[in-house]
């Protein structure tokens, strides 16, 4: 076998021949310009290779690993008890994607042997397809057809691709999802989601809130508990081939992690109780609107809150703003009335008066500068109890001048009042307390009977906690407590039982609030008859009745704090459009928690036949 | 006995150029197994076609020079014809006529007329050797203008163009004046300037001969249609970096983004499996492999020898300069193969054909000397 020759015996050999050589130039051209070539092959190698390597190994990457999102379930809400308020189920929802298909002319029907050629080819739908699509979705072919193959146009005129995907039909039950899908029509898909259900309908909805159609919290504590209940998202990352299909999972999945339980503090049953209480009241006086609010007063847990009027959560038609409204927490009233247990409270437990500390009313009337106060019925020297017992404003106003400014606005800081509950809810009202340098004698004054300063009825409901948990004021909770928070001792014990007894003398006869009594209970409470502020001024029509109160005055179980807006005009008192929500609820509220009964007697103590009942103005 | 028989064997075959080819046969083999996805029948089926092909190679390098020369002229006009045949009753397929229908089987002519043009025209630069001047150059230009026109408009690109190269090397070692080779490299680079610029380009070529060069100056614009190929070509290759990922573990190949993986794609399988050194391997084994060729080109005892050798071994280097330059992004997307690498038999038996008349004219060298 020969091996090459080297150049040394070439160059001998090429002295013998005479044929014509390769011109030396000829020689050096061609192999310096193949190594040149070779060169910028190898050069490429090197930029793409070398220089470029993480750029194009990430975009390969790109090219073949996917991320998928795995949803995660949403939490279930419950009650204290564990019963169910809100529950995510799976439906679908059909898509489609415009750009992959396009529509046969009319009669034309797509030949059974149709075949795509490639990823790319678009396939034909005909009419009747449509049509079959359409009623089984339950829109109009127009609308289907004008989703599809409407030609869209953008800001500069120019005709757009159509999309590659458009929603046809959101969360359709997994059965009539199949029939759709049984239709087998290209370019029509399902995809599964998440729906959220509310058993207890417009009960709860304003404590619960709801979800958008993406699952989303928007109100309540489906907003403001988004997080927990969300859950994370999981995440799949596969590889995919160039047609897209999974080819494996690489090992890194992160599994979902489902939305955790929200236990809340609500009872399912008080809840409905107080809704329906409150409801067919604010139907009945014709109200603009209503709220109650149901608190364990031994632990602050709410046990029901309730607004009217509500909304069904399960229906995704437009809500009206007016009907979201938390109005328990985020509405602010002047209190009226209701304040005087709280100023009582304060001129007691500053040592001013006892419970038997006689003031003289001035026969109902008391001039302030150019202000004067009234009572609706006019008494002349009256007990502490007996001021509460007739919601004399004389009375009130007497004890708050008792007080300095600066004692009495932290009194009233202390119980709650312009400060947030902090119970987490979205838009909550924390109302208006004045600072005391700007107080006007007048001011304090007013600020005895409820007016010139802002609240919530939740504020209103815990304050009167304070008074059925012998002065301690604790944090309100919408979620179910293992144990009581601890409270804060605001006033003295026998402060709070004081006033007790005096909250019972209101609903006892010659009280203002005869209608709260409860068959085998003990209950007291404050009646309110407040003007409404329209425009700036006190109307002469629109007040709102309310009523807070204990229920056992022996042994302060719950605490109802009920409002009404704007009712009737002859059923505007506290003592009659408010006191009767408060006493079915307390009524059904106590037999449901067990509480056993603390009152001997069997009857209502109703105020002897054609006595006048008494219902205060204020 | 068996020792004669070795002998008559060996005898007409050139040890180096065969060693190269085999070296490089091997390393296809092994590409090939990870390119078709671990597809052990493809691999035997090119196993087939490699000893097919180095049989034909073995044939031919028996084949004495002068009986070369002999069959040059007819060769020729035989691929003109069916070339000319091709044009009248050809086959069409995916848009362009290439293919004859000759009753047992379908050819392709314009594969003839790879190893036909440089013969013929060596034969006929050696046939005038001792007049040689400027008139047999314009001849030799025709010669190779025909059968280019004919295979242009089945259209073929790739292989007229490979097919001009070839001829051209032939005109380039036969002396081709530089003078006229500068005029030429002007003409040259004028029409590359005017087919980059979209709106000249469209009178003179295809349109979609157009796209791929314009997609090869901006592969970007469209990177899911035109620009696909020399995209995920560049990614492959690049992601292999300078060790490459691994036999078998080239992402982009095995996972189908590579097009045409196991054929004219297959450098970006190896460039992302390999990696820069397998790249640098390639290259070294292609300029063993060329250098060998010239060699013989040089040493050969001809004027017909020499030409053909040369045009032979730089026919080869076109095809592997260009296909890695395409895969590789800096040359447009022409169908042109990876020599001895890309699967496809047709393509290996004609560059294998080639290396036989390389060998032939070797020992042919030989055979003088003695």
């Amino acid at each position: 076998m020969s091996f090459p020759n080297t150049a040394a015996r070439q160059a001998g050999r090429r002295q013998l021949r005479p044929q014509p050589r390769l011109e030396n130039w000829r020689t050096w051209f061609v192999l310096s310009s193949l190594l040149l070539l070779f060169a910028i092959l190898l050069g490429r190698g090197i930029y793409l290779q070398g220089f470029n390597e993480e750029f194009l190994k990430e975009q390969g990457d790109q090219r073949y690993t996917r991320n998928l999102k795995m949803e995660a379930l949403r939490g279930m809400i419950t009650d204290r008890n564990g019963e169910l308020l809100a529950q995510s189920t799976t439906v679908q929802s059909i898509w489609a994607s415009p750009r992959s298909i396009y529509l046969l002319p009319k009669g034309q029907e797509r030949p059974h042997d149709w075949r795509q050629k490639n990823d790319e080819e678009q396939v034909p739908v005909s009419l009747t397809e449509i049509h079959k699509l359409s009623s089984q979705l339950g829109v109009s072919d127009a609308e289907l057809l004008k989703k599809l193959f409407d030609e869209r146009v953008n800001s500069k005129g120019e005709a757009q691709k159509r999309p590659d995907f458009v929603w046809l039909k959101r969360q359709l039950s997994p059965e009539d999802a199949k029939k759709v899908m049984a239709l087998n029509i290209p370019g029509i898909y399902s995809q599964t989601e998440y729906r959220r259900f509310y058993p207890a309908g417009e009960q709860l909805a304003h404590v619960i809130g709801f979800t958008d159609i993406d699952g989303k919290g928007q109100e309540g504590f489906e907003l403001t508990r988004d997080k927990t209940l969300a859950g994370k998202a999981g995440s799949r990352t596969v590889i995919r081939d160039r047609r897209g299909y999974i080819v494996e999972d690489i090992s890194t999945i992160v599994p979902p992690l489902d939305g955790q339980t929200l236990q809340l503090s609500i009872d399912r049953r008080i809840q409905y109780l107080a809704f329906r209480e409150l409801n067919s009241m604010v139907e009945r006086s014709h109200a603009v609107g209503g709220a109650i609010v149901v608190l364990d007063s031994r632990t602050g847990e709410v046990l029901a809150l309730a607004n009217a009027p509500s909304y069904n959560p399960n229906s995704r038609t437009r809500i009206d703003p007016a009907h979201r409204r938390n109005r328990a927490v985020t509405d602010l009233y002047e209190p009226g009335s209701t304040m005087k247990a709280i100023t009582a409270a304060m001129a007691l437990d500053a040592g001013k008066v006892k419970p038997t500390t006689v003031i003289n009313t001035d026969g109902g009337r008391m001039t302030i500068g150019p202000a004067t106060i009234r009572d609706d019925h006019p008494g002349g020297s009256m007990t502490i109890e007996q001021i509460m017992q007739k919601s004399s404003n004389v009375g009130a106003a007497k004890m708050a001048l008792m007080m300095d400014r600066e004692a009495m606005h932290t009194f009233l800081k202390n119980m709650g009042f312009g400060e947030k509950l902090n119970t987490g809810f979205p838009g909550e009202a924390a109302g208006r307390l004045r600072p005391w340098k700007d107080w006007r004698p007048i001011e304090q004054a007013t600020m005895a009977y409820g007016y010139g300063a802002s609240v919530s009825v939740m504020q209103m409901a815990r304050a009167y906690q304070v008074f059925a948990s012998d002065g301690e004021l604790r944090p309100i909770t919408f979620t179910k407590l293992v144990a009581p928070m601890p409270g804060r001792q605001v006033i003295k014990p026998e402060t709070a039982q004081a006033v007790r007894k005096m909250l019972e003398m209101v609903t006892l006869p010659g009280g203002t609030a005869t209608r709260a009594q409860v068959i085998g209970y003990r209950v007291g409470g404050k009646t309110g008859t407040a003007k409404k502020l329209v425009n700036g001024v006190y109307s002469d029509t629109a007040r709102v009745g309310s009523f807070v109160g204990i229920a056992p005055i022996s042994n302060p179980r719950i605490v109802v704090a009920v409002m009404i807006d704007e009712p009737a005009f002859e059923m505007r008192y506290g003592g009659l459009v408010a006191a009767p929500v408060f006493s079915n609820v307390v009524a059904g509220t106590l037999r449901i928690l067990g509480v056993p009964p603390d009152s001997p007697t069997e009857n209502i103590l109703l105020p002897p036949p054609g006595a006048p009942e008494i219902l205060e103005e204020t | 006995m068996i020792k004669q028989l070795w002998n008559r064997i060996r005898q007409p075959v050139d040890a180096w150029l065969f060693l190269f080819t085999c070296l490089v046969f091997a390393l296809s083999a092994v590409l090939l197994f990870s390119a078709s996805n671990q597809d052990a029948d493809k691999v035997m089926n090119k196993i087939v076609f490699m000893g097919v092909a180095i049989g034909g190679m073995w044939v031919i390098a028996n084949i004495s020079q002068a009986t070369l020369m002999r069959l040059a002229l007819p060769g020729y006009i035989l691929g003109v014809i069916l070339l000319i045949l091709v044009e009248l009753v050809g086959k069409t397929v995916n848009g362009s006529q290439r293919w004859l229908n000759i009753g047992i089987t379908h050819i392709q002519p314009s594969e003839l007329m790879r190893i036909a043009v440089p013969l013929t025209i060596a034969w006929f630069f050696h046939h005038f050797e001792a007049t040689l001047n400027w008139k047999h150059f314009a001849g030799a230009a025709i010669l190779l203008a025909i059968p280019v026109a004919l295979i242009l408009k089945q259209p073929d690109l790739g292989t007229a163009l490979m097919i001009s190269a070839s001829g051209f090397y032939v005109l380039f070692f036969a002396g081709l004046s530089w003078r006229l080779l500068g005029l030429m490299a002007a003409a040259g680079s004028t029409l590359v300037y005017v087919v980059l610029q979209w709106d000249w380009c469209i009178n003179i070529l295809h349109e979609y001969q157009c796209r791929r060069i314009a997609t090869m100056l901006n592969p970007m614009e469209d990177p899911l249609g035109a620009g696909y190929h020399i995209i995920q070509g560049t990614i492959a290759i690049g992601s292999g970096g300078v060790t490459g990922k691994g036999w078998l573990n080239g992402t982009q190949t095995h996972l189908d983004f590579i097009p045409e993986r196991t054929t004219d794609f297959i450098f970006a399988v190896f460039g992302e499996e390999f990696g820069l050194i397998g790249n640098g391997l390639l290259l070294v084994l292609y300029l063993l492999v060329i250098g060998r060729g010239l060699m013989i080109a040089n040493t050969a005892s001809t004027l017909f020898g020499r030409l053909l050798a040369g045009a032979i071994a730089m026919t080869f280097f076109t095809y592997a300069f260009v296909n890695m330059g395409m895969v590789s992004g800096i040359l447009p997307v022409v169908g042109v193969p990876l020599p001895l690498v890309s699967y496809g038999g047709t393509s290996m038996v004609s560059i294998l054909a080639g290396f036989g008349i390389l060998m032939s004219i070797q020992r042919d060298r030989k055979l003088m000397k003695r």
